[in-house]
């Protein structure tokens, strides 16, 4: 991959604990998985912040590449890539998903 | 889209244990909900038993003949 684009992927990852690449943004998802995303972090009450890939070809491929993962949206906590809608589903589900963004929304 | 078998398929080249249950969500056939079942996720972290359920549906994931793929991974009881 391109020396910039990572930067660029890797400036975005660190510029919030909690940070979400999806379609769309926050307040008009384009896209039901990345709609699920925010939804479940919004019912737990997590401030994060999001990039919208439609608004860019290059990081909506790049990220992909980065993470060896083929889909949007995509969740990274403290720069750890964790998962799409599935897995933020099933972590939810199951209580590990508010155990783990508290621990690192407090550290 | 994609017949169903070929996903079946497809994952099943690359876990050969593996147990697929494929749904075609939509009747489209490029919205589907796939649960594997293997003893090759083992140990491995969620985001590493999708990666290797999507590295096997690499093409039909890049060319979008699959738009969507709900997944859901574990190993045998």
């Amino acid at each position: 991959m391109d020396a910039d684009l990572q930067t660029r992927i890797k400036d975005l990852i660190s510029s919030s604990p909690v940070f979400v690449f999806m379609k769309g943004n926050k307040l008009m998802p384009q896209c039901g998985f990345s709609n699920n995303v925010v939804q479940i972090l919004h019912s737990l009450g997590i401030p994060f912040e999001t990039f919208d890939v439609l608004s860019d070809m290059e990081i909506r491929q790049g990220i992909k590449d980065y993470s060896n993962w083929p889909t949007i949206p995509q969740v990274y906590v403290n720069g750890e890539f964790i998962g799409g809608s599935d897995i933020l589903i099933e972590m939810y589900n199951s209580g590990e998903l508010r155990e783990k963004l508290t621990v690192a929304l407090a550290s | 889209m994609v017949q169903l078998d070929h996903v079946r398929s497809a994952i099943q080249k690359a876990l050969p244990d593996a147990s697929v249950e494929v749904e075609d969500l939509t009747g489209g056939g490029d919205h589907l909900q796939v649960k594997v079942v293997s003893r090759a996720f083992a140990g491995l972290s969620r985001v590493k038993q999708h990666q290797l359920v999507y590295g096997a549906l690499r093409g039909e994931l890049a060319s979008e003949a699959i738009h969507a793929l709900a997944l859901q991974t574990g190993t045998p009881a």
